[in-house]
């Protein structure tokens, strides 16, 4: 094995994201930081958002918002799982975040009078009237393309230190310290050592563990898997959201701007089934909520032509219909629709042969997102325990990051706030931290471990074919871990994970080169999947209740004397996985029971 | 169906000379799209088959490849989209992108290509004060409308590598760079405008183009590529 190289700076980024990005931007005006990224910058996930990012500035003509709504919105979409003081944090920061993207050329849509657009979105809804208000912020449907853009665009413009195409393995840690970070150069297959004061992980999530999702197949939760691995906890991962409109069979999503423009859910009969689940938002409740709304619809035989789909329907017809049969003035065109959302109108039009303004599309819910991860506080600063212990220099941000803002279930367009909030925030901090922190000399053959790892899978010469093991992966999670759960279906996810944990020690791949070893990297991440899996099982069975996106049919009420409190789950040396808890930060709004 | 699929390979670490992979599937579904076919191989037949791809619908620009002589996403290319109605079996050819270095297999060296698109100053640029109030600047819908289609782009290089103009001096900056060129001096608040009309009024910049429609029919995006690049012209004629 030859010897890695080192780079010295400040401040390591891992990922370029929006969360990645947002921070680079931030930390790179003051200290040495380099953004390193297994994606070229601008293929990452941010860039498939496409609803709009959150903020309460009331642009809407005659219509009042305010942040403090936005929290108590956000606080019930979380099943009043989040931390009240995060959310907080999240929802007053969201209104000159956007502010500043738009100060950075974000081209967001406008209305009549020359302010940032604003749509209507799940869950989101003026706190007196209880209806639905335009919070969302967006650029047609491709909000987080031009988030995405933008924050890359002024990259350059500021001359970030881009590491494109480097994938990060593994976290050098020593004691209650970070040192740095072991990566992969894909081109060359070469690993470095990133030595550094601080380091930051913005790496997404891990969608990939689903077989239906709206995820990236880059989507493999590498960030939290590393730290899983050098003794941080999980927090939270029996939250995974699935969001009610995917694609039938493909998962492709379909924003809920869809809704927000008025399109409405439909089972076989034609019946406008969210009426009866939730009387005064209606198609647009919160995310979980839809999604079980949809599966009992299919349970009770009413998907369409008796299969596992139910009907959205954006046509202008449908739409005005039922404008009207809500005393709403407002009407749509065919025009709008395309304005509005061209990239859906593209995405039915090319996948399913499907024109939107024609025929209802055909949708399933898919997996989407993870509100649990890596546990920080509000600083992005990464937490060891329920006591709140850092792990000195480590950071992390965005998806992979559990604040915790989203509790139980996220409400949508809230993930692309979280980005611009908490990525400038770890920042920022990381400045401060790298001004008073000296750089801690590395530990001797601090590649030694991962690049064994690698080598062995790389020469192993077995049956087991990484793309077998992956597929029974994600076949027994969407069985058993999806929208509904039990003791049962739980306990056999774990018997699985378990079996296919010991297969992984067999995997053997067809590419035994080093440059652009894409067989080995995705050997790697299934690795990672299976890791995150797990825990999500583990944290999923001991959580006794039903509450947000964590729904048990043997629990299914929600369980406040007992679970208001977040999990931690640690894997031990010997493997074992240990839980424990943490209370939840209540603030203004004391739980209540959840209806929409 | 039945499908061969004949992919340009590469890899200097076994060979130093390309070759002509050619893989058998049957089974193959109308809607499926090329990338599958490609993991499909990955997967089950070859894993050291090398390729960039990751959000697999056409938003994120890794894939872009030529499939039968012509640019696309694989990612976006249905078989539906290759075959003739009825058709039982088929072949499909799979390239990397035209004109820039060739990594291994449809991995291409992107380096070139990204140097163009800085070279246009692809970001806001905007030194007057913000508004006192400490929102956002105002624009009219009319005015965020002129330059929609080119916010468009996913910089997946379909475009700048269906252009003979590129192909023939891969000094031009292609098409891909004048669209975020466009993208910005369209936008009534940007104030980098001069500079950047500068950079595309050089000799490698739009006058290169031949008006030859490659990039508009390669873009998976559908931005009226040749256009854009018309009104920069039409932009450099009006200013000077
Ligand atoms: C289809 C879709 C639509 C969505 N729409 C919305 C919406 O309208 N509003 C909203 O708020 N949210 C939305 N979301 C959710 C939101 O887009 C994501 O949660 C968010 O973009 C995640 O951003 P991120 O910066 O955390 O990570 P990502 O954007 O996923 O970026 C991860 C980065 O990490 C890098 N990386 C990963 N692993 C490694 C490694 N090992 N080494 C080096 N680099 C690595 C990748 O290259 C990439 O740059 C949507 C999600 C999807 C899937
Ligand atoms: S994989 Fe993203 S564009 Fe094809």
């Amino acid at each position: 094995m030859s010897k890695p190289q080192v780079h010295q700076f400040d401040a390591v980024i891992v990922g370029a994201g929006g969360a990645g990005l947002m921070a680079a931007l931030h930390a790179s005006k003051a200290i040495k930081v380099a953004v390193i990224s297994k994606l070229y910058p601008t293929r990452s996930h941010t860039g498939t958002a496409q609803g709009g990012i959150s903020a309460a500035l009331a642009n809407m003509e005659g219509e009042t918002d305010s942040w403090e709504w936005h929290a108590y919105d956000t606080v019930k979409g979380s099943d009043y799982l989040a931390d009240q003081d995060a959310v907080d944090v999240l929802c007053k920061e969201a209104i000159d975040a956007v502010i500043e993207l738009e100060h950075m050329g974000l081209p967001f849509d406008r209305f009549p009078n020359g302010k940032i657009s604003q749509r209507r979105f799940g869950g989101h809804t003026n706190n007196e009237t209880g209806k639905p208000v335009h919070r969302a912020c967006h650029a047609a449907d491709r909000t987080g393309h031009m988030i995405l853009q933008t924050l890359y665009q002024q990259c350059i413009k500021n001359q970030v230190n881009f590491y494109d195409e480097f994938q990060v393995v593994d976290l050098i840690r020593v004691g209650n310290e970070v040192r740095g970070i072991v990566a992969v150069e894909l081109a060359t297959g070469a690993f470095h050592i990133f030595h550094s004061k601080a380091v930051l992980f913005a790496t997404g999530g891990w969608g990939r563990c689903w077989e239906v999702t709206s995820n990236a197949h880059s989507l493999t939760g590498d960030g939290a898997a590393i730290c899983l691995r050098r003794g941080v906890p999980m927090e939270d991962m029996e939250f995974f959201q699935f969001h009610p409109t995917g694609i039938y069979k493909l998962g492709i999503l379909i924003t809920e701007g869809v809704r927000g423009e008025g399109g409405i859910l439909l089972n076989a009969d034609g019946e406008r089934f969210m009426e009866r689940y939730a009387p005064t938002i209606k198609d647009l409740a919160s995310r979980d909520v839809v999604s079980r709304a949809i599966y009992l619809e299919i349970a009770r035989g009413k998907g369409i032509n008796g299969q596992n789909y139910v009907h959205l329907d954006v046509r202008p017809k449908t739409v005005n219909y039922y404008f009207e049969k809500d005393g709403e003035s407002r009407r749509i065109d065919d025009a709008y629709i395309e304005a509005k959302l061209p990239d859906i109108a593209d995405f039915t039009r090319t996948y399913l042969g499907i024109d939107p303004l024609k025929e209802p599309m055909p949708i399933q819910p898919t997996a989407h997102y993870a509100m649990g991860g890596i546990p920080t506080d509000v600083d992005g600063r990464v937490l060891l325990d329920t006591q709140g212990t850092t792990l000195d220099g480590m950071y992390a941000a965005g998806e992979v990051a559990c604040v915790s803002v989203h509790g139980a279930n996220r409400l949508g367009t809230n993930s692309l706030v979280d980005l611009v909030v908490f990525g400038r925030r770890s920042g920022k901090h990381m400045v401060e931290y790298c001004r008073h922190a000296s750089l801690s000399p590395l530990p001797d053959g601090a590649a030694d471990e991962v690049m064994a790892a690698f080598d062995r899978i790389r020469t192993h010469n077995g049956n087991t074919k990484p793309h077998v093991l992956r597929q029974k992966m994600q076949k027994a999670m969407t069985a058993n871990v999806g929208v509904f759960r039990t003791a049962e279906l739980l306990q056999n996810a774990q018997g699985i994970l378990a079996q296919l944990q010991q297969e992984f020690q067999d995997v053997t791949i067809d590419d035994k080169g080093k440059r652009f070893n894409t067989d080995l990297l995705e050997a790697w991440e299934l690795g990672c999947l299976l890791d995150l899996a797990e825990v999500t099982a583990v944290s999923a069975l001991a959580r006794t209740e039903s509450r947000g996106g964590h729904a048990r049919d043997d629990y299914p009420e929600r369980d406040d004397a007992n679970w208001l409190q977040h999990t931690f789950c640690l894997r031990t040396a010997d493997g074992r996985y240990e839980l424990s808890y943490k209370p939840v930060t209540i603030g203004r709004y004391q739980p209540k029971k959840r209806v929409y | 169906m039945q499908v061969l699929l004949r992919i340009r390979r590469y890899n200097p670490e076994l060979r130093d000379k390309p070759w002509w992979g050619e893989y058998s599937l049957d089974n193959v579904a109308p809607h499926d799209t090329v990338l599958e076919l490609l993991h499909r191989v990955k997967w089950t037949m070859d894993g050291s088959l090398s390729l960039r791809r990751s959000c697999a619908h056409g938003v994120c620009g890794s894939d872009a490849m030529r499939i039968n002589g012509a640019n696309a996403l694989a990612c976006k290319m249905l078989v539906s989209r290759l075959a003739k109605p009825g058709q039982q079996s088929l072949k499909i050819q799979v390239e990397p992108i035209l004109g820039l270095p060739v990594l291994k297999d449809l991995i291409v060296d992107m380096e070139p290509f990204m140097e163009h698109y800085r070279s246009v100053l692809p970001y806001f640029i905007n030194d007057s004060p913000a508004p006192a109030n400490g929102r956002e600047r105002l624009q009219s819908p009319e005015d965020r409308a002129i330059f929609d289609d080119t916010t468009k782009c996913i910089l997946c290089a379909a475009c700048t590598t269906s252009c003979p103009s590129f192909w023939a001096n891969d000094k031009y900056v292609g098409p891909a760079a004048i669209v975020q060129a466009h993208r910005f001096i369209f936008d009534s608040r940007d104030e980098g405008a001069a500079q950047r009309l500068e950079v595309v009024g050089d000799t490698f910049g739009v006058w290169k183009c031949r008006t030859v429609f490659n990039c508009t029919n390669a873009c998976p995006r559908e931005i009226e590529i040749t256009r854009a690049i018309g009104e920069v012209k039409h932009a450099l004629t009006t200013k000077s």
